[in-house]
């Protein structure tokens, strides 16, 4: 019905703009737009009243903008500048769909390629003989290449690019203490079964990577360490660094079984890529992507009970790179 | 009022006859052909509020301790630019319904690109003589991703300095350079200088937003320049001839409805749905990390290659020449990327795909690109989809280890199956159309023999 | 004066419960041996090796866990478990509260334990917990305490816990999780993070629709499926064109 109604009226205003197109009154143009006005006053009205709407919105934001004691600020703010556009697109959309003409017209394609253009491009650059003096184009080559790397050289200050050792120092000496976040020493009594603590070299910077380390505490009977990490432990107590291998993210979960008969077994893990190691066996991967074990540090306990460092890390903190494997950590 | 005008800039830059070509400038018809102008309109956004957030951003890691008027974070030690987020997100008046718009923008914007590509690549868009472009949109794609993450890592909340630790862990991993080129961006190693937030601050709001503005508009003069690519809708379209809507009156108001849709969206998630919420995640600490950070959607497929990769690092004596996040933090979005770039190249030298075009094809049109197109974008969504298996976990049960050797058989198996699939499924199409026409003509000629008779 | 207060408080409060106990543990050993037995052994002395009708029966032993481990693990339907070996899980609680409190009495009864917590939230600091929750949760909880995997196991999200049952499982440690002594986190302190965990249940939002606080997931689902599905929709109706439809 209302297609045939459209149809109607699109045909009658292409009857009457063809009669007006034949006989041009004088003053009058040559139309451009290849279809009709369509004539839909409903439409009009309906994309007036959006505007209106869109506007009403946007002055909307702009009180509770002011007025912004309001509860759900943020919310309010979103819902009136969102609805402003909401009632703008619908308002176009209506305008696109009912009040411009429904043109649809024809366009060559650009051509493919202009061949006479192109030999006159190779030949005003053969002709000014430039490119023939192949000596001075090797030297202007040279000139912009040397000049591209001068340029490029400061580059170089950014970072210490040359010198790694860096990332094999760490904070820990023979002695360093074992301390808190607060950076109170902690005690080897302290420390329990069962359960992990988060611990700093003194007097270093926290967020270092090689500072942090995970200290647990296991039953003598159940440490299997490697002959390599043999005597790392302080009384049971071990320390690894808190820095995964894989991805440099923080070791912050430690898994402990309630009941060690039907449960899996202790396991410190990384919560970025859930590489698993095992604390009994040194560090050891267990499960996930990490392709080092988690470094150790020999502990010891000082006269007055203190959990003291008792050498360096068995190996690099953090995550591998193509050295990583060549240096042992240094102070 | 408008001659005036016209007249006016006709006279001082001579560009009237530009103009009217621009006016008539043919636009031709398929939804398909909006979806990079949902990405336009997305980067306006993204740079309009963008530039807002910079008036209060701080870019320094000097420590702070936190006395504002959000309890939870009271007396918490911070650096500064969590602070200046956090007060973004809480003091400042409309500061959190402009930095939320600015974080769903962001995630927008990738999405309608990478529809956008999808809709050039399966229908051959890229093909001659529209190469450029489509390296251009690709190049925009790769800035993107970087601006995104760079963006999520500037807020030094604990997912995004988590997220950084990451990023630091997979440049580490580089073969032969990895630890050198760490040691150039950090200023040192990880957390690095006082000077790597600046840096990132300036890549993230001048240097790439810049390189984007330059891509972008390379990209729309290209288009533009060779004109749109087109269906076959009927028979008036065809290599030479170009069907289509004028910019002036008719597409105007469709394009301008659609800006107008993209910021209403925007802006009503920005203000109704949360994203990124700082304030809950607290401060990053190296030595602190919460479970199941994740990186936004559009890096998700890395993190589920940086998990199903098996643990080992390839050594040789003392040399470790491939770290393991190099597998999926370089390796896999080298490739992905490697193959789109050169996919062009690739057709032409093996599928024989040859000449200049203006006629899309469907996707059924050449079943082996859509063949392959799938078998690589699955190859994506698999990996994508690892990368959720320990949430799929939280919330189902599913256990994650079966999960993880599933998805390394499915990442091996998938594209294979996809691709077999999806090249049965266009032959099958074309055959299906093929036996109609067939009908068609052979019901026309009964038509005309029986009127003859 | 005020700890003089509590104290006498807590006397009137435990005296009734005290007399009510022995009535409950003749009941609770009976109900012990119902549905605790096979797995805890006699008398709570645990059971390891152990197998019946051809599956695993063995737990742990139970004497001197106390009231404080029975109750945490009855009042969440923790146990009884349905399969040995797996995680318990949050479930249905199946004994009633009578029964439960008998079994409590018994279980504590079986040795010296600690009693059930009595966390005052109100008491902690919100902005201590967080610190807190962030040291020593967040790994396997996830921050806004939603639930997390580990490797064997999976951190329940808190948003059902009880402040009882977060005192309770900081000092127990059910299955995987680390046991934390009063040593390492004091009563304060778990005032400061059961508030802490109490308000993340219902966090400062301020944002809007929280979509489930655990960021980037459903963040990439919602800008999937309602931005851009709502903005391909837009490209639909506006793409099309009137005489094409």
């Amino acid at each position: 019905m209302s297609k045939a109604r459209a149809f109607l009226v699109a045909a009658a205003t292409l009857l009457v703009g063809r009669g007006r197109r034949r006989r041009l009154r004088p003053g009058e143009r040559e139309p451009i737009v290849a279809a009709p006005t369509p004539r839909s006053p409903d439409a009009e009205l309906v994309a007036i009243g959006l505007l209106l709407a869109s506007a009403a919105s946007a002055i909307a934001f702009v009180v509770i903008y002011v007025l912004d004691r309001l509860p759900a600020h943020t919310q309010l703010l979103g819902l009136a500048l969102g609805l402003a556009f909401v009632f703008l697109a619908a308002a176009l959309t209506v305008t696109a769909k009912r009040l411009v003409p429904n043109e649809e017209l024809e366009d060559d394609y650009p051509e493919q390629e202009h061949p006479d253009e192109q030999e006159r491009v190779v030949q005003v650059v053969e002709e000014s003989g430039l490119t023939r003096r192949r000596l001075f184009v090797l030297a202007l080559g040279a000139a912009g290449g040397s000049i591209g790397l001068a340029l490029l050289t400061p580059v170089a200050s950014l970072g210490p690019a040359l010198h790694l050792a860096r990332f094999s120092l760490t904070p820990w000496r023979r002695g360093t203490r074992l301390v808190t976040e607060d950076g109170e020493p902690y005690r080897a009594d302290e420390i329990e079964e069962g359960t992990f603590y988060t611990a700093f070299a003194e007097g270093a910077d926290k967020e270092a990577l090689a500072s942090s380390l995970v200290l647990v505490r296991l039953p003598k009977s159940e440490l299997d360490l490697p002959p390599e990490n043999a005597g790392f432990d302080a009384d049971g107590i071990l320390a690894f660094s808190k820095i995964c291998t894989h991805a440099g993210c923080a070791i912050a979960l430690y898994r402990k079984p309630m009941f060690a008969p039907t449960d899996p077994q202790p396991a410190l893990i990384c919560p970025c890529h859930y590489s698993t190691f095992e604390p009994a066996k040194g560090g050891k991967v267990i499960f996930g992507p990490a392709g080092r074990k988690l470094p150790m540090l020999p502990l010891a306990i000082d006269g007055k009970g203190f959990l003291r460092a008792r050498g360096n890390f068995d190996g690099p903190v953090g995550p591998s790179w193509w050295g990583v494997r060549m240096k042992r950590p240094t102070t | 009022m408008i001659r005036a005008l016209v007249r006016f800039l006709d006279q001082r830059t001579g560009t009237a006859p530009f103009l009217r070509r621009t006016l008539r400038y043919l636009f031709p018809d398929h939804w398909s052909f909006l979806l990079g102008e949902v990405a336009l309109y997305a980067f306006v956004v993204l740079i309009g509020t963008g530039v807002y957030l910079t008036l209060f951003y701080e870019d320094s890691t000097a420590k702070v301790v936190y006395h504002g008027p959000y309890g939870p974070l009271q007396g918490q030690e911070m650096t500064h630019a969590y602070r200046s987020v956090v007060d973004i997100s809480t003091t400042v008046k409309a500061g959190l319904l402009i930095r939320q718009t600015h974080h769903w923008a962001a995630n927008v914007f990738i999405a309608a690109i990478v529809l956008h590509l999808l809709r050039v690549f399966f229908t051959g868009a890229y093909r001659k003589p529209r190469e450029l472009t489509y390296w251009l949109g690709l190049t925009m794609l790769t800035m993107a991703l970087l601006e995104g993450y760079l963006g999520y890592s500037l807020a030094d909340d604990l997912l995004s300095g988590m997220g950084l630790a990451i990023g630091y862990g997979v440049a580490l991993s580089v073969p032969f350079v990895g630890a050198n080129l760490a040691a150039l961006m950090w200023d040192g190693p990880f957390p690095g200088s006082y000077a790597f937030f600046p840096r990132m601050y300036i890549v993230h709001v001048f240097v790439i937003p810049a390189l984007l503005a330059v891509l972008l508009a390379a990209h729309l003069a290209l288009v533009a320049l060779k004109h749109h690519t087109q269906f076959r809708m009927s028979e008036r379209e065809s290599e030479r001839k170009l069907v289509g809507v004028p910019t002036f009156p008719g597409q105007t108001p469709r394009s301008l409805g659609l800006f107008a849709s993209v910021v209403a969206v925007l802006f009503l998630l920005g203000g109704l749905v949360q994203i990124n919420p700082i304030w809950l995640w607290g401060p990053y600490h190296t030595y602190s990390a919460t479970n199941g950070a994740q990186p936004d959607w559009y890096l998700g497929w890395l993190i589920g290659a940086l998990r199903i990769v098996p643990g080992f690092d390839v050594v040789i004596g003392h040399y470790t020449l491939v770290p393991n996040p190099f597998w999926g933090g370089v390796l896999l979005p080298l490739a992905f990327f490697g193959f789109l770039y050169l996919w062009p190249w690739l057709e032409r030298r093996f599928l024989g795909e040859r000449g200049y075009h203006n006629l899309l094809d469907r996707p059924r049109d050449a079943p082996l690109r859509t063949a392959i197109g799938y078998a690589v974008a699955t190859e994506v969504f698999l990996v994508f989809l690892a990368g959720s298996a320990d949430r799929v976990d939280v919330l189902f049960g599913l256990p994650y280890i079966p999960q993880i050797w599933a998805y390394r058989v499915l990442v091996i198996v998938g594209p294979f199956v996809a691709g077999f699939l999806a090249y049965r499924v266009c032959v099958e199409l074309q055959r299906g159309e093929r036996v109609e026409h067939e009908r068609r003509r052979a019901e026309h000629a009964a038509r005309v023999a029986r009127s003859r008779a | 004066m005020r700890r003089l207060l509590a104290f006498g408080l807590a006397a009137l409060v435990l005296a009734p419960a005290a007399h009510a106990q022995t009535g409950d543990v003749t009941r609770g050993r009976h109900l012990y041996g119902r549905y605790c037995i096979a797995c805890h052994g006699a008398n709570g002395m645990g059971v390891i090796g152990g197998r019946a009708e051809g599956q695993k029966r063995e737990g742990p032993p139970l004497v001197g866990v106390g009231a404080l481990a029975a109750d945490f693990y009855l009042r969440t339907g923790y146990m009884p478990l349905r399969q040995v070996g797996k995680q318990p899980r949050r479930s249905r609680v199946l004994l009633s509260e009578a029964e439960i409190r008998a079994l409590v009495a018994y279980v504590a009864s079986l040795g010296h334990g600690p009693p059930v917590p009595r966390p005052q939230p109100e008491r902690g600091s919100l902005s201590e917990g967080l610190k807190l929750f962030t040291d020593h949760c967040a790994g396997c909880h996830q921050v806004v305490a939603q639930g997390g995997f580990l490797t064997g196991g999976v951190a329940p999200p808190l948003d059902r816990a009880t402040p009882t049952q977060i005192a309770q499982a900081i000092r127990i440690g059910p299955y995987l999780m680390p046991r934390f002594s009063p040593r390492q986190i004091t009563p304060r302190q778990v005032d400061s993070i059961v508030r802490y965990v109490l308000y993340a249940k219902h966090p400062d939002d301020r944002g809007g629709w929280a979509i489930g606080h655990i960021g980037p997931v459903p963040e990439g689902l919602v800008t999937w499926f309602l931005a851009a599905t709502t903005l391909v929709a837009v490209c639909i109706v506006l793409g099309k064109r009137l005489g094409r439809e």
